[in-house]
C-alpha cells in the first residue's frame, strides 16, 4: 500500500493523490471566493450612499464584472468538482479517480488561470464587460481592452479545466464503483454527479465555441457579431445561455446532492422517494436545456418563442419541488437533531425557496420585462445562487470536516457564524427587490440622491458587513490551529455512506479493502462491514507489484471485470498544465510566436504524460484480488476507462462543434439566403474529395486495428495513415481560399472558416494519434492482445469523420437544397 | 387586485423617501398597470407558499415519529412536491399569456423612433409634415397608445422607463417594437437597462405625459428651427459655432448641423441636461460644460475646464435661450 503515499517535502506539489488534489481544489476555489466576496464588498461600498466616489466608473466596471466572473468560474462550478474529487472516490469505495493525473492537470490548469483572469484586476486591466460579455460592446477592443480578451481565454482555458473534471467523474461514478453497487444500489450523491457532469458536457462546449468566435472578432476582425458585416449579437446570446442556464443548475443540483448525502445521517432515517429524488434530477437537467431564452425575454423575440421558454421555466419548478418535497419527507419520517450541518440545510431551505418563489415570477413573461436587469433580478439570483449552493456547501463544510482533517469545528462558532450569515444575507437581498420595484437597474456604479434608493442601498450594504462577518467567523473556524484537540471519531455522524469506514488518522489510499455492496445504505444495513473493511478482508488489500491499483466494475452491475494500474506522482501534469495555460496566456497579448512554442511543450509534456502512464503492458495477465477473485490486469475497448473517457472527450467536442453549425444555421434562418447574393459556396466536387481522403485515412486506422495481428501491416498503415488526413485538410481549406471566401468580409464566410478551421486542428490532433499508435506499436509497447491505445484513435476518428462528414454537408450541400447560391 | 396606493408608497417611500418616478408601481402606463396587476397576486402568494413551507419544515423537523411512515412521506412529496407546483405554475402562465396577449393588441396612434447612443437618446417624432427630432426627452400625449421604434448602432442599450411599462433591448441590426399608453400626467423617469459600456449608470432620459392638446402644440413648436431670439445672441452663436458644440450638435435655423451628439434646437424647453442628469439650469450647464467628465465620467463630450468666464456666460445665455 505503500506506493499510495504522496512525496514529501517540496516534491509534494507533484502528488495526484485525490485526497491531496481534492483539498488543495477546495482551498484554491474558496480562495477564489474571498477574493470576489471582497469584490462584492466593494460592489456595497460604494453604493451604500449616492454619488459616492469611492470607487471610479472604470474599475467600478471592472469589480461587478470580475465579482460575477470569479463568483461562478472560479467558485460555484469548481466547488463542485473539488467536493466530488474529494468525497466521491471514498463514497465509492474506490482508491482514487480513474485518471489521477488527469484530476491534477485539472487542478493546476483551474489555479492558474484563475490566478491570471484574477490578477487582471491589480494592472487595471480586468475584464469590464459585465459576466456575460454581450457584443458588440465586448467585440469592440476600442471600448473593451485586454480585460475581455483575458476573460475569454482565460475563462476558455479554466472550462478546458472543467470539463476534464467532468469526464473523470462521469467515468468514476460508472466504472469506479465496489463490487455489487449495482446502479439502483448507488448514493444519491453519485446520481448527482453524473447527472451534473453529463450537463457540463453539453453545457460548457456552446460556450467555448462562443469563446472561439468572440476571440476571432476581436483578434482578427472575423465577422460574427457585427451587424453590418451580416453577423448578429444574439447569436452571442444564444451560445451563451445555452451555456448559461444549465449552469445555474450545474451550481445548484450538486449543493442539493450534498444535502441528500448528510440528511439520512443527521435525521436517522433513509432519503424518502428516493427514485423519485433521481428521477427529478435528471428531468431538471433535461428541462434546463431548454430554457436559456429566458434571459432573452426582452430582446424582442416572437411571442410564440417566448411563451414557450416561459412554460419551460416555469415546468422547471415541478421536479425542483418534488426534490425539495423529498428531503423534507426525509426529515418528516427521521428524528433529527439539530446540529450546525442541519442549520445550514434549514438556511438553504428557507432561501432557496424564496429565490424560487421570485424565479417562478421571473418566469412569466410581462413581469420580466420590469425586472429584467434590474435589482429585483439581482436579489433573485443571490436567493437562488446562496440559498441553493453556498449554505449547502457551508454544511458541507462542517458535515465532512472531521472527513478531511481527523478533528471537529466548534458547535458554538458554527451558531454563530449561521445566523450571522443568514441575517445578513436577508439583510442585504431582500431588499433589493424593492429596490429594483424602485426602478433601479444592476450594473450601475452609482446612483443620485433623487432617485430615492439610498435607505434601501445603505441597509443592503450594512447587511453585506454582517454576511461578511458571519463567513469570517466560519473561516476562522475552519483554519485556526486544533492540534490540542483529539482526533474525531471515525464515524462521528453515524453516516450511512462508505467513505466513513475509515482509518484514523487519514490514509492516502482511501478504503483499506474493496467490499462486495448489496445495500444503498452499507454502513448501516450491511453490519460488520465498517470493521471488515478495516481489518483488510476484502479484496485488494495490497498489491504484490506495489502498484497502485484499483478494481473496476462494469456500468450496471458493478460486476469486476479487470484490475485498473493508475499512475502515481508526477511532474509531468503540471508542465502540461503550466504550458497550457501558457497557450492561453500569451496569445491574449497576442504573442503568437511564444504561444506555439509553448503549444509545443503542452504536445511534449502530454505525449510524455501518456507514454509513461499505467496503461503500458502488465507484468502478469491477472491479479488475485483475495476471497477467491481473481481479475485481468489490462482492458481495451469499450471495457476499458480510457475508451469511455474517450467516447465522453468526444461527446462534449461534439456538442462544441454543433455550436458552430448552430451559428451557420442561425445565420441562415435570419438572412434567408446564405451564402448571401454574390457570394458563391466552395466547390462541392473540391469539398468531395476533401472529406474523401480524410475518410481513406480513417480507413486505414481501422485496417490497423483489424490487422493487429500482423504486425508490420498494423505499423504501415499507421504511418501512412497521417498522409491522406494531411491532404484532405489542404484540399479543404483550398475549397474555401479558391472560393475568395475572406472571413473579415461577411458571417458566411467567417463561419465556413472557422468550420474548416475546426475540422482542421482537429485532424491535426489525429494525426498526433496515429503517429503515437505508430510509436507505441514500433515500441511494442502495444500487441495483439494490447491495442488500447489504438482503439481509443479509432473512435476519436470516428468522432472525427462524422464531423468532417456533417460540415461537408453543412457547407457543400446545404446552400444547394436551402437556395443560397444566386 | 391593486393594492391602495397610499399604503404602498407609505411602506416603501417611508424606506426610501422616494418619489416614484421610477416605480413599476407608479401606474402611470397602461401596460405598466397590466404588471402590476400582476405584482400584487405574485407577492401574496409568494409570502403564504414561502410560510407554508417554512411551517411544514419545522414541524417535520419536532416531530418525533413511533414507527417509519414512509407512505405519509410519499402522499407529501406528491402533492407538495409535484401537485402544488404544477398548478401554481400553470396559473402563472396562463396569466402570464394572457397579460402578454393584452399588451401586444394595442393600436398606436402615433410612432416616435428611439436611437440608442453611447450615452444619450436620440428621438424622432413621426408626423404627417414630416419627421421632428429632439432628444433625451419623449413626450407623450395622454391616453394615447404610442408605438415606439426601438435601435442602437454601436452596442445593446435597454430603453425602460418602469412608471409607464416594461423594459425592451435595442440591438444593432434589429428594430423592436413596443406600445406605451400612459394613464398618468407628469414626468417619468427613465433609463437604459443593459450594461453599455462606460456611462451606462449615466443614461437616462424623461418621459413627459401632457395633455393630448398640449402635446400637438408642443410638436408643433418642436419641430420649428430654434427661437429667433437665440439667434439673435450673436456672440454666444458664434461662440457655439467657433468652440466645437457645431461639429456634434445641431441648432437647426443656425450652420450647426452635427449629428454626432444630442439636437439642441430646444435645449431649454426640456427638463433636464447630459442624458436625464442634471436638472436644467444655468448653473448646471455651466457645470456641465466645464466639468463633463466629472460630472459623467466616460462621456464623449469633453470638457471645457478653461472656458473664459465670459464666454461661459455668452454661451451659456445662449443654451439657455433655445425654447
Amino acid at each position: 500500500m505503500a506506493a499510495w503515499q504522496p512525496p514529501a517535502g517540496w516534491r509534494r506539489i507533484s502528488a495526484v493523490n485525490n485526497s491531496l488534489i481534492g483539498k488543495w481544489y477546495l482551498l484554491t476555489a474558496f480562495a477564489f471566493f474571498g477574493f470576489a466576496g471582497v469584490l462584492a464588498l466593494l460592489i456595497r461600498t460604494q453604493l451604500a450612499v449616492p454619488d459616492n466616489d469611492f470607487l471610479s466608473m472604470r474599475f467600478y466596471n471592472q469589480v461587478f464584472t470580475l465579482h460575477g466572473t470569479a463568483m461562478m468560474f472560479l467558485f460555484a462550478i469548481p466547488i463542485f468538482e473539488a467536493v466530488a474529487i474529494l468525497i466521491l472516490p471514498e463514497m465509492l469505495g474506490a482508491r482514487d479517480l480513474p485518471f489521477p493525473r488527469l484530476s491534477a492537470f485539472g487542478f493546476w490548469c483551474f489555479a492558474i488561470g484563475g490566478v491570471f483572469v484574477c490578477g487582471s484586476i491589480l494592472f487595471d486591466a480586468a475584464p469590464d464587460g459585465g459576466w456575460f460579455m454581450y457584443p458588440p460592446l465586448s467585440s469592440d477592443p476600442g471600448q473593451t481592452g485586454i480585460g475581455t480578451d483575458i476573460w475569454l481565454l482565460g475563462l476558455s482555458f479554466i472550462e478546458v479545466a472543467s470539463i476534464a473534471a467532468a469526464i473523470e467523474l462521469i467515468v468514476g461514478v460508472l466504472k469506479c464503483r465496489p463490487p455489487g453497487m449495482r446502479i439502483n444500489l448507488m448514493p444519491l450523491y453519485c446520481w448527482y454527479v453524473l447527472v451534473v457532469a453529463g450537463m457540463i458536457l453539453f453545457a460548457f462546449p456552446p460556450l467555448i465555441a462562443g469563446d472561439l468566435l468572440l476571440e476571432m472578432e476581436r483578434a482578427f476582425g472575423w465577422a460574427f457579431f457585427d451587424a453590418d458585416r451580416g453577423g448578429d449579437p444574439l447569436l452571442w446570446q444564444h451560445l451563451f445561455w445555452i451555456f448559461g442556464h444549465p449552469e445555474v443548475y450545474i451550481i445548484f443540483l450538486p449543493s442539493i446532492a450534498l444535502i441528500a448525502t448528510m440528511l439520512p445521517a443527521l435525521s436517522r432515517a433513509p432519503v424518502v422517494g428516493h427514485s423519485w429524488v433521481v428521477l427529478s434530477a435528471i428531468g431538471v437537467a433535461f428541462l434546463s436545456f431548454g430554457l436559456w431564452v429566458h434571459h432573452m425575454f426582452t430582446t424582442g423575440l416572437p411571442d410564440i418563442s417566448l411563451g414557450f421558454f416561459s412554460a419551460a421555466s416555469e415546468a422547471v419548478a415541478i421536479p425542483t419541488g418534488i426534490q425539495i418535497f423529498c428531503l423534507l419527507a426525509t426529515l418528516l419520517v427521521g428524528r433529527a437533531k439539530l446540529s450546525v450541518p442541519l442549520l445550514f440545510a434549514g438556511g438553504a431551505l428557507a432561501v432557496f425557496v424564496f429565490g424560487g418563489l421570485t424565479g417562478v415570477m421571473v418566469a412569466v413573461v410581462p413581469f420580466d420585462y420590469q425586472a429584467h436587469d434590474s435589482y429585483f433580478v439581482v436579489a433573485h439570483l443571490h436567493y437562488t445562487l446562496i440559498g441553493g449552493m453556498l449554505f449547502p456547501v457551508f454544511a458541507a463544510v462542517c458535515y465532512w470536516y472531521p472527513f478531511v482533517t481527523d478533528r471537529v469545528l466548534s458547535e458554538r462558532l458554527g451558531r454563530w457564524s449561521f445566523w450571522l450569515i443568514f441575517a445578513g444575507f436577508n439583510i442585504t437581498f431582500l431588499p433589493m427587490h424593492w429596490t429594483g420595484i424602485l426602478g433601479m437597474p444592476r450594473r450601475v456604479w452609482t446612483y443620485a440622491e433623487e432617485m430615492g434608493w439610498h435607505g434601501l442601498n445603505l441597509t443592503s450594504t450594512i447587511g453585506s458587513y454582517i454576511l461578511a462577518a458571519g463567513i469570517a467567523v466560519l473561516a476562522f473556524d475552519v483554519l485556526r490551529p486544533k492540534g490540542r484537540q483529539s482526533p474525531a471519531p471515525a464515524d462521528p455522524w453515524g453516516a450511512p455512506t462508505l467513505e466513513w469506514a475509515r482509518e484514523v488518522p487519514r490514509r492516502p489510499w482511501g478504503i483499506r479493502s474493496v467490499p462486495v455492496i448489496s445495500s444503498r445504505y452499507p454502513l448501516w444495513q450491511q453490519p460488520g462491514l465498517a470493521n471488515e473493511v478495516l481489518r483488510g478482508e476484502w479484496f485488494l488489500s495490497d498489491s504484490p507489484d506495489a502498484d497502485r491499483e484499483m478494481i473496476v466494475t462494469d456500468i450496471l452491475d458493478a460486476r469486476p471485470m479487470f484490475v485498473q494500474r493508475v499512475p502515481g506522482p508526477g511532474f509531468v501534469t503540471i508542465l502540461a498544465a503550466a504550458s497550457l495555460g501558457a497557450v492561453f496566456i500569451l496569445a491574449t497579448f497576442h504573442l503568437w510566436l511564444a504561444a506555439v512554442l509553448a503549444g509545443a511543450v503542452f504536445l511534449v509534456a502530454t505525449l510524455r504524460w501518456l507514454w509513461t502512464g499505467a496503461g503500458g503492458l502488465p507484468s502478469a495477465p491477472t491479479r488475485d484480488c483475495g476471497r477467491g477473485l481473481v481479475l485481468p490486469l489490462y482492458a481495451s475497448g469499450n471495457g476499458s476507462v480510457g475508451w469511455w473517457a474517450m467516447f465522453i472527450t468526444m461527446i462534449g467536442d461534439s456538442t462544441a462543434f454543433a455550436g458552430l453549425v448552430f451559428a451557420y444555421v442561425f445565420f441562415w434562418t435570419l438572412h434567408g439566403s446564405f451564402p448571401p447574393p454574390g457570394t458563391a459556396p466552395p466547390a462541392a466536387v473540391t469539398l468531395w474529395l476533401g472529406t474523401a481522403l480524410l475518410a481513406g485515412s480513417w480507413g486505414m486506422l481501422v485496417a490497423a486495428s483489424a490487422a493487429m495481428s500482423r504486425r508490420v501491416v498494423a505499423l504501415c498503415c499507421c504511418a501512412l495513415a497521417p498522409l491522406p488526413a494531411g491532404a484532405g485538410v489542404a484540399v479543404l481549406a483550398g475549397a474555401a481560399w479558391s472560393a475568395g471566401l475572406d472571413p473579415t468580409r461577411h458571417a458566411y464566410d467567417a463561419t465556413v472558416w472557422v468550420l474548416t478551421l475546426w475540422i482542421g486542428a482537429h485532424v491535426a490532433g489525429g494525426i498526433v494519434m496515429q503517429l503515437y499508435s505508430w510509436a507505441r506499436l514500433l515500441a511494442r509497447h502495444m500487441d495483439a492482445d494490447h491495442d488500447a491505445e489504438l482503439r481509443n484513435t479509432v473512435l476519436y476518428w470516428n468522432f472525427l469523420i462524422v464531423q468532417a462528414a456533417a460540415t461537408f454537408a453543412l457547407i457543400g450541400l446545404f446552400p444547394l437544397v436551402s437556395g443560397g447560391v444566386p | 387586485m391593486r393594492m391602495p396606493k397610499h399604503i404602498w408608497l407609505a411602506l416603501v417611500g417611508g424606506l426610501a423617501g422616494c418619489d416614484g418616478r421610477h416605480s413599476w408601481l407608479a401606474g402611470a402606463g397602461a401596460e405598466a398597470r397590466l404588471i402590476e396587476d400582476l405584482f400584487w397576486p405574485f407577492l401574496i402568494g409568494a409570502v403564504a407558499i414561502w410560510t407554508a413551507v417554512m411551517v411544514f419544515a419545522v414541524i417535520a423537523f419536532r416531530r418525533r415519529p413511533k414507527g417509519s411512515d414512509e407512505r405519509i412521506g410519499r402522499a407529501i412529496i406528491l402533492w407538495g412536491g409535484g401537485v402544488l407546483p404544477a398548478v401554481v405554475v400553470a396559473a402563472l402562465l396562463i396569466t402570464g399569456l394572457l397579460t402578454l396577449r393584452a399588451m401586444a393588441s394595442r393600436p398606436s396612434a402615433l410612432t416616435v423612433h428611439v436611437d440608442a447612443e453611447q450615452w444619450w437618446w436620440r428621438v424622432i417624432y413621426e408626423t404627417p409634415d414630416g419627421k421632428v427630432f429632439s432628444a433625451n426627452e419623449i413626450r407623450l400625449p395622454l391616453g394615447k397608445t404610442t408605438l415606439l421604434m426601438l435601435t442602437s448602432d454601436d452596442v445593446i442599450h435597454s430603453f425602460w422607463a418602469p412608471a409607464l411599462g416594461g423594459k425592451l433591448d435595442m440591438i444593432p441590426g434589429r428594430t423592436n417594437r413596443m406600445t406605451l399608453t400612459p394613464v398618468r400626467t407628469g414626468r417619468w423617469g427613465g433609463l437604459c437597462a443593459e450594461f453599455c459600456g462606460a456611462a451606462h449608470a449615466q443614461m437616462r432620459f424623461e418621459v413627459v405625459v401632457m395633455e393630448p392638446d398640449a402635446f400637438r402644440d408642443w410638436l408643433v413648436a418642436e419641430s420649428e428651427p430654434a427661437a429667433p431670439s437665440a439667434l439673435r445672441m450673436e456672440r454666444g452663436l458664434s461662440l457655439f459655432l467657433d468652440e466645437g458644440c457645431a461639429a456634434c450638435h445641431t441648432v437647426r435655423g443656425t450652420q450647426a448641423n452635427g449629428r454626432v451628439g444630442p439636437d439642441l434646437t430646444h435645449l431649454a424647453a426640456r427638463g433636464r441636461i447630459g442624458a436625464g442628469l442634471l436638472a436644467l439650469s444655468d448653473a448646471n450647464l455651466r457645470r456641465w460644460i466645464t466639468h463633463t467628465t466629472d460630472v459623467k465620467p466616460g462621456v464623449r463630450m469633453p470638457s471645457y475646464p478653461a472656458m473664459p468666464p465670459d464666454d461661459l456666460d455668452q454661451i451659456t445665455q445662449f443654451l439657455m435661450a433655445l425654447e
